[in-house]
């Protein structure tokens, strides 16, 4: 088990910066997240840590060994891949005890350490199969062993769920997560599915176009966006953006929006009057007679207990999640009451979030 | 309207009606027999008697001999009837054989050494041209090479003109080096040769396999090389075995530059068969039976691959 700590860490293709400097530091033992839209650097970062790609600058550390320029096979990492990389001319015997065999443990430990992590993986009953033929759960229970017979130090997982089917990813998702709890290895998982990463991740890294945007608690990235670009992708629908131009003060409960005021968290730092936006989640908006920003409605999407409504409004397309019980007719008329203690507020111009008594600890990339 | 229904459903798309089955089978079938035939002919060539051989119109009931085979391995010289009954009574079937003829067998003739020639030959310059194809494709596959393009293309560009083109200076060259008449000679020409189609086969059966298994086995604690050998190789065994089998062929068969450059120590099958003569021209029987001998390597080493070839040759063409 391990630390893994990145520092000033940059890649460059040719003329493409595909990760410029990230920082940061996975606890030993943590499930850690990299989440982010396809082409943002989160799967050659990993490649980096496996030891795949050599970074173009900066440092890897692994339990505070300088790891970077070392061979993958000298890490001691495991690594998950989305296809799972089974070898098609080996059973699944042989598949899980590659690693074993490659470091030249001798046959009769092999054959035990096989069983102890088929065990562990419920597929004792497949050892003998041709890999080919097993199901996709399987497969990937099979690549999870591989991964897990050698104890390494820590896994890393290239969106090991992607190739699943949805009904069973849900499954995989929570098996993962139990086989960490079980044993405890430091995990470090690339996905672009927000669900997978809120739903298993001790600490998400939201990553776009080769930067670290946020760190933290998948409940402080939900709640306290530390940019526009975070906001946005996390959440669905996503957060709505209000535009109005101002001026912030440190104290205030309130901000000009356009000719009304809206209350919001404490505001803690002071801006000149710039481009900013107030950032609502769907779930924090409630129809309300008497409220300042006014839209008619556009439609309604029914999700079973609640419902999406999207309201034209003077300021955009704003969406709301309602109950599905709350009466919405196409065309109405209605006031958008904004629950204030949890607005968010953006600078437009460089996207981050300005700070207020909501935003609380989270912090810039 | 049920019943339209089935009538217009009843026939599948996808699968062959029993008349275009039949129409495929009996033009494969005729397809067969026009490339078996000349084999077949061959064949029974070889077990022809001298004159049998040549008869007008062609006899395709005869009696078979072995003679077109003893004249391939021997070489005889012609007696007096007075002077083989004075020998011993012959030791074995081919001694008699060759006696009915007025003949005694003087001695084995060149075919084996030129025949083993073939064998070194052919054999050495397919594993050597398959060898550093594998190397190359796997390079071109998987690493980022300067200029990967431009030399993909001066590679396959060695291929663009007919290899007989460059003889001439070829033929000075090995003079220079001493090469003319050498195994090892023939084995580096056909191997530059053949390298180029390997090279372009085998990237395109190696860029199929996914990276991953090999990126797993390095994580997993496999040097490049290994990898490569325990993990890429297994997989690309098709490709492997149809590229093999491609090279062998031309090596083989090979003929201007073995008649250009061997004559004598390396020379291989291709330049001597035509030139077995018997008394009085060509001896056909003993050409054909040479030549019956020379397909078997080919046909065996095929055979043996078959397994793998038909899957290599079309493995590929269709993207996933």
């Amino acid at each position: 088990m391990a630390q893994i700590r990145v520092e000033s860490l940059r890649k460059s293709f040719d003329q493409f910066a595909a990760v410029q400097g990230s920082n940061f530091t996975i606890d030993d033992g943590a499930f850690f997240a990299m989440l982010g839209p396809s082409g943002c650097g989160k799967t050659t970062t990993l490649r980096m840590i496996a030891g795949l790609e050599l970074p173009t600058e900066g440092k890897i550390l692994l339990d505070n060994e300088d790891v970077t320029f070392q061979r993958a096979s000298a890490r001691d990492i495991a690594f998950v891949f989305q296809l799972f990389a089974l070898y098609p001319h080996m059973n699944v015997a042989e598949n899980i005890g590659f690693p074993l065999k490659c470091q030249g443990m001798a046959r009769r430990d092999i054959y035990q350490r096989v069983q102890e992590t088929a065990k562990l993986l419920r597929i004792e009953h497949l050892l003998s199969n041709k890999t080919s033929k097993l199901s996709g759960g399987d497969r990937q229970r099979v690549a999870l062993g591989r991964a897990m017979v050698r104890r390494p130090k820590a896994f890393l997982m290239d969106e090991p769920l992607g190739a699943l089917d949805a009904e069973f990813r849900h499954l995989m998702c929570s098996e993962l997560r139990d086989l960490h709890d079980r044993i405890g290895a430091t995990t470090v998982y690339v996905t672009h599915d927000q669900l997978e990463a809120m739903s298993m991740a001790d600490r998400i890294a939201v990553m776009n176009e080769g930067r670290v945007e946020q760190i933290g608690l998948p409940q402080e990235i939900y709640d306290r966006p530390a940019s526009m670009f975070v906001a946005d992708f996390i959440g669905s629908p996503p957060m709505n953006f209000l535009r109005f131009e101002a001026g912030l003060r440190s104290g205030d409960r309130t901000i000009s929006f356009h000719d009304t005021s809206i209350a919001v968290p404490e505001i803690r730092e002071d801006r000149a009057s710039a481009g900013m936006a107030l950032g609502v989640r769907p779930e924090h908006i409630r129809f309300a007679d008497a409220a300042p920003v006014r839209g008619e409605v556009f439609g309604a999407e029914y999700l079973g207990t609640t419902q999406i409504v999207t309201v034209d409004t003077a300021h955009g397309r704003i969406a709301a999640r309602l109950p599905s019980s709350a009466p919405v007719r196409i065309g109405e008329r209605v006031g958008l009451e904004f629950r204030s203690e949890r607005l968010a507020l953006f600078d437009v111009a460089s996207g981050l979030a300005i700070r207020t008594a909501n935003e609380g600890s989270a912090n810039h990339g | 309207m049920t019943a339209a229904l089935a009538k217009s459903t009843a026939h599948s798309i996808v699968e062959a009606s029993p008349r275009a089955k039949t129409v495929a089978g009996s033009l494969v079938i005729l397809y067969a027999v026009i490339t078996i035939l000349p084999l077949v002919w061959i064949v029974a060539t070889a077990f022809k008697s001298q004159s049998d051989a040549i008869a007008y119109p062609p006899k395709v009931i005869f009696e078979p001999t072995l003679e077109g085979y003893v004249n391939l391995f021997t070489v005889r010289t012609r007696q007096t009837p007075d002077f083989i009954a004075k020998l011993p009574p012959p030791q074995t079937w081919y001694d008699k054989l060759v006696r009915q003829r007025d003949m005694v067998i003087a001695g084995p003739s060149k075919v084996v050494p030129r025949f083993v020639n073939s064998l070194i030959i052919g054999f050495g310059s397919t594993f050597l041209a398959v060898f550093l194809g594998t190397l190359a494709a796997y390079a071109f596959s998987r690493f980022r090479i300067p200029l990967a393009d431009d030399l993909l293309f001066f590679i396959l560009s060695t291929r663009m003109m007919p290899p007989v083109a460059v003889a001439i200076p070829i033929y000075l060259m090995y003079r220079q080096l001493n090469l003319t008449d050498t195994r090892l000679g023939m084995i580096l020409l056909y191997t530059a040769v053949n390298v180029s189609l390997a090279v372009w086969l085998l990237k395109g059966f190696i860029d199929e396999i996914p990276r991953e298994y090999e990126e797993a086995a390095l994580v997993d604690g496999y040097t490049r090389l290994q990898a490569l050998r325990k993990v890429v190789l297994p997989q690309a065994v098709t490709g492997i075995a149809a590229t093999a089998i491609f090279c062998l062929i031309f090596s083989w068969n090979e003929y201007a530059f073995a008649v250009l450059l061997t004559s004598g120590e390396a020379q291989t099958m291709p330049p001597f068969i035509p030139f077995i003569i018997g008394e009085g021209g060509q001896d056909w029987p003993a050409v054909a039976a040479a030549t019956t001998l020379f397909v078997v390597p080919i046909v065996l080493f095929t055979v043996l691959l078959r397994k793998h070839l038909l899957r290599g040759i079309t493995f590929g063409a269709v993207r996933k």
